[in-house]
């Protein structure tokens, strides 16, 4: 059994959907922040798999991309747990609720 | 048969550390697990003979990232005081059950019944030739991406500013009118 | 030279503007003079207008000036136009003419009034708005002047607005008017889908309609002037129009106006079908007698005129539904020269005897008022169709056109000869009662005659009266002037077609029974040898108590209908606008759920909308 790129996109795919659902199930905000990044990991695996299957580097660049700018808003996101989880220590996502309409 | 083999025990490293990041407990023992998940993937990466960016992965991923995020896990004290308890709002269990399953069953589906799921054509990038792949991909991040480069380091300064202002400590509230 | 013609509405226009702006400033009796001084030049612009006219020949007459396109639509494109032909200078003519002489009359009558310029502003505004009825080379300008001067009929004849009749007559004749506009619109409805032009000179040239359309079109016109020109059944509002001031009544309801029907009919006489023509002239029949019959028992000086007016009216509608559409112009003329000073003098005699109106306390006043007296006889004896004064000529024709009707041509021929006996026999009465007799007024009541500017029009108005019937008399063909002039106007030429013994026996009778009327009014109410009780019943005083049951239908179920409308409307209409407004509010607060605030809600809208997206496009490319 030769390994497709099937493979690899099915890998990506489950990659994604175990991110999406922790992302909807847990609700401490900093576990929701490391969802996400499984998330964008399940898709830079997938443009790979695509820039080889079609022999094009831009699939790798726009990975290069994904990467810097998941690396900002890793910051900035953390940035902004810090500024919250200090005013109220021991709030999950629920309890910031204030835009409720 | 090398290649099958690698790309099942990566696999399996990925897909363990994925479950372990959304069901442990302790949010260290979460960030390890992603720390897992992410040399599953770079491995991933190497086998497709995208050497830089495997080697990228590591050190700004794994590397940096995951840092960080022990980094304010331990300032914020989160490891002991958080426990599992999926989602007080009962909406949740349904949608993430809604979400999984339907996600699967079109992965499934799209995997069973579509030919060739690879369907795109190539774009700006440049073709994949025997050049090694770090000269490939930096001509064609400084050629074809250059817009696109310079604006993501733009984008590195203002995350850095952003994330001074934000996690700055309140200024001092002046004593002014009298008992505020 | 006809190129002017723009100006002939424009200066009264002017005029109105200067008095709106600058009226209240100016006082008396200044803006009473700008008024007449618009008014006049209008009648000098008019002239030369005419002047230009007859320059041309025959069926060159007919010029056409537009100012704009007013109203470019799909494919009817209404202009801003005049039209000057022979038709439209006659009407224009006379109306600024009459209109100069009640704008100076106005000066000495409403001398003291507190609203002084007021009414100026008033007047001139209608001078303009019958001069655009009636130079308008289209429907819709003809319709603009027509609701214009309804306007200008309601806050006249209000004009006294603090007084609660006066209020109710204004609001009376207003909504008495709308129904025959009412019946001008869908008239030009129908005119349009069916020949697809409002213009005159069009319409003139256009293939007739379907006889069904024809008569529609016809009838809904005649509905439109039976409205403005009082004809049965609309006719209820002019005689409590005469709660205006008099020379509104003069102006108004006597000389331009209540012409305005006979105008439009006129004026679309290539429409009208045959059987149009005969209702017409039944209707114009039956309410000359009828009005006659009401005017023989009325005690108010002016609501005689007011009836005798209607009952004119008549006789123009008798003319034009029998054909002779020269004979109702004719007639329009004449009875403006007569009528107009037979309400000017009626106002010379309330002005005189300090605003009293009733006739019964009135009496002896020709030597007291001799101008007014001699104008007012001068008058009586044009509308009694005495030779050789205008009003005979005019009635003649109207009489011998009657005669000559194809269908119930003597029936109508009997009727207007009745009528016209009554018309000799309540005038008569009305100038024995004020002129003639014993004095009945009350003591302190010292009569007087009236200042130079309400006698001037009068004595200028009695020569008109007198001599208006050189414009057309069959003597010899050439001296049929306005018939030569008005012919390029119809398609259908009217002919009659008696022999000269037929006209001059037929004009014998007509003058014998107006002698009789005289002489009946003579014996009863100067030489008092007959009663009077019995020839004024209740019944023809309250006009046949036609207004009393209008006022009954309509105040009773009318009412009761229209309440019922209304609350329906706020019920159902109302309500279900409000039930969509309510309905919008309900679904808000349905979906305000939605926004619960917190993030991971928000995360399932859009990890499961993504989903779906995807399944919908994976379904749509396999």
């Amino acid at each position: 059994m030769i390994v497709t790129t099937s493979w690899y996109l099915v890998l990506g795919a489950l990659l994604f959907i175990i991110g999406g659902v922790g992302l909807l199930i847990r609700r401490n905000p900093l576990i929701m922040l490391m969802c996400v990044e499984l998330m964008l990991n399940g898709i830079n695996l997938s443009f790979v798999a695509f820039s080889r299957a079609l022999g094009d580097i831009g699939g790798q660049t726009v990975v290069f991309f994904v990467l810097v700018v998941a690396a900002a808003e890793v910051v900035v996101g953390l940035g902004l747990i810090v500024a919250i989880l200090r005013r109220a220590p021991g709030s999950t996502a629920d309890d910031l609720s204030v835009l409720k309409g | 048969m090398v290649d099958t083999i690698v790309f099942l025990v990566a696999a399996v490293i990925c897909l363990t550390g994925a479950l372990g990041v959304i069901l442990a407990r302790n949010p260290v023992h979460s960030a390890l697990m992603l720390v897992m998940t992410l040399f599953g993937v770079a491995v991933q990466f190497v086998s497709q003979e995208a050497h830089f960016l495997a080697a990228v992965q590591v050190i700004v991923y794994a590397g940096a990232i995951v840092v960080l995020f022990l980094f304010v896990i331990m300032l914020l004290g989160v490891d002991t005081a958080q426990n599992l308890e999926i989602g007080v709002l009962p909406a949740q269990k349904w949608a993430a059950l809604c979400f999984g399953i339907g996600s699967l069953a079109l992965t499934g589906y799209i995997i069973l019944a579509v030919d060739n799921p690879v369907t795109g054509r190539p774009g700006l990038g440049g073709a994949i030739d025997e050049t090694a792949n770090v000269r490939l991909l930096a001509r064609s991040l400084f050629s074809n991406y250059v817009y696109a480069f310079e604006l993501t380091s733009l984008l590195l300064v203002i995350a850095v500013i952003g994330a001074v202002v934000l996690a700055r400590k309140p200024a001092k509230e002046l004593p002014d009118e009298a008992g505020r | 030279m006809v190129e002017l013609v723009w100006l002939i509405p424009t200066l009264p226009l002017v005029g109105f503007l200067f008095l709106l702006l600058a009226g209240s400033r100016l006082g008396e009796p200044k803006a009473g003079w700008l008024a007449t001084a618009a008014s006049a030049c209008s009648f000098v612009v008019a002239f030369v207008v005419f002047l230009g006219l007859l320059t041309r020949t025959g069926d060159n007459r007919s010029f056409e000036q537009v100012l704009f396109d007013w109203l470019p639509v799909g494919s009817l494109n209404v202009e801003a136009g005049f039209l000057v032909d022979p038709l439209s200078m006659t009407m224009a003519l006379f109306v600024t003419g009459v209109g100069t002489l009640i704008h100076l009359y106005s000066v000495g009558y409403m001398h003291g009034d507190p609203k002084f310029s007021k009414f100026f502003l008033y007047l001139n505004l209608f001078l303009f708005s019958m001069l655009m009825l009636v130079l308008g080379n289209n429907l819709v300008i003809t319709f603009l002047g027509w609701e214009g001067v309804g306007t200008c009929s309601y806050l006249l004849i209000s004009f006294w607005h603090k007084k609660d009749s006066a209020a109710t007559a204004g609001k009376k004749a207003f909504v008495t008017n709308r129904v025959g506009d009412w019946g001008f619109m869908i008239a030009m409805f129908l005119l349009w889908s069916s020949i697809g032009t409002l213009t005159y000179t069009e319409i003139a040239q256009s293939s007739p309609m379907a006889t069904v359309t024809g008569t529609a079109v016809s009838l809904l016109l005649f509905v439109a002037a039976a409205g403005k020109s009082a004809q049965l059944p609309l006719y209820v509002w002019l005689p409590d129009a005469m709660e205006g001031p008099t020379p509104v009544s003069a102006m108004v309801h006597a000389a331009t106006m209540v012409t305005s029907g006979v105008y439009l009919l006129v004026r679309m006489n290539h429409v009208l079908t045959s059987d149009a023509l005969i209702v017409i002239a039944v209707v114009g029949a039956a309410t000359a007698l009828f009005a006659a019959l009401a005017a023989v028992a009325q005690q108010d000086i002016k609501k005689v005129l007011a009836y005798s007016t209607v009952s004119q009216l008549g006789y123009m509608f008798l003319a034009i539904g029998s054909g002779a559409y020269v004979a109702a112009i004719f007639h329009v003329i004449t009875h403006a020269f007569f009528k107009a000073l037979l309400f000017l003098g009626s106002g010379s005699v309330i002005h005189g005897m300090h605003d009293e109106q009733d006739m019964k306390k009135m009496g002896a006043l020709r030597s007291l008022m001799p101008i007014t007296a001699g104008t007012f006889i001068i008058g009586w004896l044009a509308i009694a169709g005495v030779p050789p004064f205008s009003g005979f000529w005019s009635k003649d024709e109207i009489l011998l056109a009657a005669w000559e009707q194809p269908n119930i041509g003597p029936i109508l021929w009997v009727v207007g000869l009745v009528t016209a006996l009554l018309t000799a026999y309540y005038m008569s009465r009305q100038v024995f009662l004020v002129f003639f007799g014993d004095k009945r007024w009350d003591d302190g009541v010292q009569p007087h005659e009236s200042p130079w500017t309400m006698t001037l029009p009068l004595c200028i108005l009695a020569v008109a009266a007198a001599m208006g019937g050189l414009l057309n008399l069959p003597v010899v063909a050439d001296w049929l002037y306005l018939e030569h002039f008005l012919e390029p106007i119809f398609s259908h030429p009217h002919h009659f077609v008696s022999s000269s013994t037929t006209k001059i026996i037929l004009a014998i009778i007509a003058v014998l029974a107006g002698f009789v009327g005289i002489g009946v009014a003579t014996a009863v109410w100067l030489l008092h040898r007959v009663k009077a009780d019995r020839l004024e019943p209740k019944v023809f005083e309250n006009a046949m108590y036609i207004d009393a049951t209008y006022s009954k239908v309509v105040g009773g179920v009318g009412q009761k209908a229209f309440e019922m409308i209304s609350n329906a409307d706020k019920k159902y209409v109302d309500g279900a606008i409000n039930q969509i407004g309510k309905s919008t509010i309900r679904l808000g607060v349905m979906m305000r759920p939605l926004q619960s605030g917190y993030m991971r809600n928000y995360a399932i809208g859009i990890t499961i909308g993504g989903l779906a997206l995807l399944i919908w496009i994976v379904a749509g490319a396999s």
